[in-house]
């Protein structure tokens, strides 16, 4: 028998506490496992853990309760910003947050999140657009790029029959309930970045007391999409941006600092 | 040749030499996106074995050249990786 010495190595990264051990049921190279790893990173940087009710929606992200390692509330199909007003309401001191996909808050979950967005409720929210209903097969959402093949338009997404796609976050960007507004991705370990220190700043602005703080983040779907891994990423930094540009289309509160990334340091 | 996860108390001494990242292959699910992100191409699909999920798990072929740059760990939607930084000098 060996007595085993402690490792002396020096860590530079590792699996964020706030996440499970649990392996997610997501497909191999969903980006929902890096915008979950992205929010268990951030919560654990800045203490909030025990203090954060997360909002589940429906969708593939239905089961984020199972990996993130905080309190959860799951809502009916689109309802996730009025559960979470309720219980910002009645829980003044907790950290709220929903996590929503494009199928829950841009399609049956819009009226949800424009009037939630018009009252200005103080809660964040993660809005996963991958563009397609990846759960219930791959069908065409209201987000869906025009042209492109889903289950429920073989031959590509038409203006004429089926409208175009919806750029929810500009429009709830309008509203001046909204704190905060941005769209990052998923696309590659700098858009990775980017996104993660729009979450920071839209988790700070709830934090200092300010409305609504949305972020849109551009994600993929391989399976959905008929592609591999590595060619859905690219697709997103090479086509889907250019119907949702990236960027930061609002921040009404400018003068309230930004928390330190620990990368920084 | 199957993948061995080390536990992360083994000493890197009672290994001859530097580990520079831990892998959870019983988590990966063989997307390949870190091999494709990885600058110095030093990670492949072990082909060779299959895990409990039924995917080919990510392993690193050649801890010398790996500079834990870290990009794995950040692209990884499994948080599979674990990455040390490598002692001063031991870059070949």
């Amino acid at each position: 028998m060996t007595t085993l010495a402690p490792d002396t190595r020096r860590l530079i990264y590792e699996r964020p506490e706030l996440l499970t051990d649990r392996s997610s049921h997501y497909c191999p190279g969903c980006g929902h496992g890096i915008i979950h790893r992205l929010v268990a990173e951030l919560l654990t940087e800045m203490h909030l853990g025990p203090t954060t009710i997360g909002v589940a929606s429906v969708g593939c992200s239905v089961f984020a309760y199972d990996y993130l390692d905080i309190d959860f509330v799951e809502s009916p199909h689109g309802r996730a910003p009025a559960v979470a007003t309720g219980v910002r309401r009645v829980r003044p001191d907790a950290f709220v947050f929903t996590y929503q996909g494009d199928g829950d808050l841009a399609a049956i979950g819009t009226a949800e999140i424009v009037h939630a967005a018009a009252r200005g409720e103080r809660i964040s929210v993660i809005f996963v657009n991958n563009g397609i209903y990846g759960m219930t097969g791959g069908q065409m959402a209201p987000t869906t790029l025009l042209g492109q093949r889903t289950t429920s338009s073989p031959a590509g997404r038409e203006a004429n029959l089926a409208g175009y796609p919806i750029p929810i976050t500009e429009m709830l960007a309008l509203l001046p309930g909204v704190s905060y507004a941005a769209r990052g991705s998923i696309a590659d370990p700098s858009a990775i970045g980017r996104t993660k220190k729009m979450l920071r700043r839209a988790f700070d602005i709830q934090l200092a007391g300010g409305g609504m703080s949305i972020v849109e983040i551009l994600s993929t779907c391989p399976v959905g999409w008929g592609m591999t891994a590595p060619e859905a990423m690219e697709h997103v930094s090479k086509e889907v941006v250019l119907t949702y540009p990236l960027g930061v289309m609002v921040d009404r509160m400018k003068d309230s600092p930004t928390s330190k990334d620990k990368d920084e340091a | 040749m199957a993948i061995t996860v080390e536990p992360v108390i083994q000493p890197t001494s009672a290994r001859g030499s530097f580990e520079p990242l831990d892998i959870a292959a019983d988590r990966c699910k063989g997307c390949s996106l870190c091999v494709g992100i990885c600058p110095k191409c030093v990670l492949a699909l072990d082909e060779s074995t299959v895990n409990a999920l039924g995917y080919h798990a990510v392993q690193l072929t050649d801890a010398a050249v790996c500079t834990s740059c870290a990009l794995c760990a950040r692209i990884c939607p499994d948080a599979v990786f674990t990455v040390y930084a490598r002692p001063k000098g031991s870059l070949t």
